[in-house]
């Protein structure tokens, strides 16, 4: 039995896939999946512009051409299972773009708690970015800037600070 | 008192305001509310009493499945008033036992016949999907819906769907039912919501009410796509009121923008239990926990992160063991269990909770099959008691088909391709060439049952499927 199907998320280093390098998240925000379990299910596939995610069959696990991927988030809002992401490295600072459909949403600019996996706040990074794309049919993007770069491996939520 | 103000993803608004007595005081509700939703809003949880023990009774189910919510209304008893839309002036009561019929029935018009070619009992989307094929044709159909509303299960998932694009993933599932439904709406289908189907007669009688309205309809085909219902499971204090399907709690909050409550615990780790605790926190409400009796979670991987990243703790192999509680949940007490499934002494952990919710498996609604002598077999990976049908769904009687949950538990996608198999099928048999396009849907359907996660269900269903 996978360890993370008793605890429903993922040890950073059960990321089956290998992570793109560390050479072209310094060049722009690419697409990363958490999604590792064959569901039947494609939408990201569907949706890619640059045809850069690719699945052998519907209940296959969704493979992301890094070297394709320019970054743009549109598989990120349409992910039904919220699996997707947005990861780079900038002066040393992480940056990442996550799925978020609670309420309030924060704008940008603001200070938002940074959660891992488990829900746990690891820091505070500043929110740089507020997508709000149709809520009745996508999930909004927020894209956050992290003091550590490393912490794109980490950080999955956020949580707004009262 | 229990509104929702401010929702991610639905917009949310009420009708306008009207007034019902509830035991003689005046109580708010709204248009296009139903009676048990206007009464929970405003904070009544005690809506009658068990007959013989005289425990308080509040609702279960909330979508007009089982008797929990059964009132008198306008002094008559045995009223489902979680289906029943609130109107200007009503009087409800609480039951007296079983309910007595009132004196006089004047408030019961003649029964009314029908005759149509196809009746579809349930607008869910295995219903729905069969009637948006069977608009295109030169018959009659009608289709039948005890709720107020179309829709079914469909209308209060406001997560996006999985499935590809032929049964639009991505999208909302209430908004795949906005789809569906206005397809018929534009259709010359006839649709009757408010109306219950509940007997099927040996001369072939399918007998409704809608309101105080005896139908009688006389059909040449019965499509029964009637879905399912949420299991209850034995635990010391389960009929305490807060104890609520987690169906229950979604349509509160989805369907009416109210709130099932302020601290819950949701027991079942399946998909409807995760995805449900998820919408939970979406309208606001603390969620303390998701416990799962089995040792792994059994719902998608991925609903489960999306709860696990906001701090909600999933507990494996641990299961409620009493409510307590008078009128209300006041505490829940969970308990460990081992590998065979026994009771860990010592484990108990305790809960200050004021809701719990069941997600412990959905029954399909076969009452209806039943009566009608159609076969039925036990498969307890299908949800219980399923007809046994052919690969095109047709029972084993000639003229009645099936689709969606009642013919087994699975989901709305695999229930939309089902109702165009069955209702192509039907077609093909009238006469129409229809075939083609009935294979093309079936090896559809083999297709989304491809993954692992379906190789339960192709099994069992293999059980269940003669040639
Ligand atoms: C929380 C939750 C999350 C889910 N998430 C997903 C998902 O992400 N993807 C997915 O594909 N599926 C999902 N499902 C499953 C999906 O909603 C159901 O499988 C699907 O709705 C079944 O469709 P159906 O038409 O068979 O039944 P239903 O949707 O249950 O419809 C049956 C209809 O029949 C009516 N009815 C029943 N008996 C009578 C009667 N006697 N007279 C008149 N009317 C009657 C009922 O009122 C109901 O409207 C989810 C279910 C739940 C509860
Ligand atoms: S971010 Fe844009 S380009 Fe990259 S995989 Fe997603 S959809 Fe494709
Ligand atoms: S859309 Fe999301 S959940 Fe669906 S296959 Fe792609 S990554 Fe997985």
């Amino acid at each position: 039995m996978n360890d993370w199907a008793t605890k429903g998320y993922l040890e950073p280093g059960e990321i089956k896939t290998t992570l793109p390098r560390k050479e072209l998240l310094m060049k722009h925000l690419i697409a990363i999946s958490e999604c590792i379990q064959e569901i039947p299910c494609n939408p990201c596939v569907t949706v890619c512009p640059l045809k850069a995610i690719t699945m052998k069959d519907i209940n296959a696990i969704p493979v992301i051409d890094y070297e394709k991927c320019n970054g743009c988030g549109k598989c990120v809002g349409i992910c039904p299972g919220l699996a997707l992401f947005l990861i780079g490295i900038k002066n040393g600072k992480g940056i990442i773009t996550l799925p978020y459909e609670m309420l309030p949403l924060p704008g940008k600019g603001n200070e938002v708690y940074l959660l891992n996996r488990k829900g746990e706040r690891l820091g505070k990074g500043i929110v740089m970015r507020t997508v709000i794309v149709n809520k009745q049919t996508k999930s909004s993007l927020i894209t956050v800037l992290c003091e550590n770069e490393d912490d794109i491996y980490h950080i999955r939520n956020i949580e707004i600070i009262k | 008192m229990r509104e929702i103000q401010e929702h991610p993803i639905l917009k949310l608004a009420r009708g306008k305001e009207i007034w019902i007595k509830f035991s003689g005081t005046p109580i708010r509700a709204y248009e296009n509310e139903t009676v048990a939703m206007a009464l929970y809003r405003e904070g009544i949880d005690v809506f009658t009493e068990s007959s013989k023990l005289h425990r308080p009774r509040g609702m279960f189910c909330a979508i007009g499945k089982c008797s929990s919510c059964m009132m008198r209304v306008n002094g008559i008893p045995n009223v489902r008033t979680c289906i029943l839309p609130a109107r200007e002036g009503m009087v409800i009561e609480k039951q007296d036992m079983y309910g007595k019929l009132p004196e006089s029935i004047e408030d019961f018009p003649e029964p009314c016949e029908i005759y149509t070619d196809i009746v579809i009992v349930g607008a869910g989307p295995a219903g729905l999907s069969a009637a948006n094929i069977l608009k295109d044709f030169n018959i009659r159909v009608l289709l039948v819906e005890q709720n107020p509303k179309l829709g079914g299960q469909l209308i209060k998932q406001t997560h996006k769907f999985f499935g590809s694009e032929n049964e639009m993933a991505g999208t909302r599932g209430f908004e795949i039912a906005n789809i569906l439904i206005q397809n018929i709406k534009d259709s010359n289908i006839n649709y009757k919501t408010d109306s219950t189907a509940f007997g099927f007669y040996p001369d072939s009688t399918l007998a409704i009410f809608q309101n105080n309205q005896l139908l009688k309809v006389h059909s040449k085909y019965f499509f029964f796509a009637t879905g399912a219902s949420e299991k209850m499971i034995p635990f010391a204090g389960n009929d305490v009121p807060g104890v609520f399907g987690a169906g229950a709690a979604q349509t509160m909050m989805n369907v009416f923008g109210i709130k099932p409550g302020k601290d819950i615990l949701m027991v079942g780790a399946g998909n409807v239990g995760l995805i449900v605790s998820y919408q939970l926190l979406q309208a606001g409400i603390n969620v303390k926990a998701v416990i799962e009796a089995m040792p792994k979670i059994g719902g998608y991987f991925v609903h489960a992160a999306k709860l696990r990243r906001f701090g909600v703790p999933i507990l494996t192999g641990t299961t409620i063991k009493e409510v307590m509680g008078t009128k209300r949940v006041e505490k829940a007490i969970s308990i460990g269990l081992d590998e065979e499934f026994k009771e860990i002494e010592g484990s108990e952990k305790e809960w200050n909770v004021d809701t719990v919710c069941l997600s412990t498996g959905l029954m399909p609604s076969v009452n209806l099959l039943s009566q009608a002598g159609c076969t039925l077999k036990y498969v307890s990976s299908l949800g219980g008691y399923v007809p046994i049908r052919n690969r095109e769904l047709r029972t084993s009687r000639e003229t009645i088909y099936v689709a969606g949950d009642v013919s087994g538990i699975e989901e709305a996608s695999t229930a939309m391709v089902e109702g165009k198999i069955a209702s192509l099928a039907i077609l093909e048999k009238i006469g129409y060439a229809t075939g083609r396009e009935k294979e093309k849907n079936i090896e559809e359907l083999q297709r989304l049952r491809e993954g692992p996660f379906s190789s339960k269900i192709v099994e069992s269903l293999g059980e269940v499927t003669y040639e």
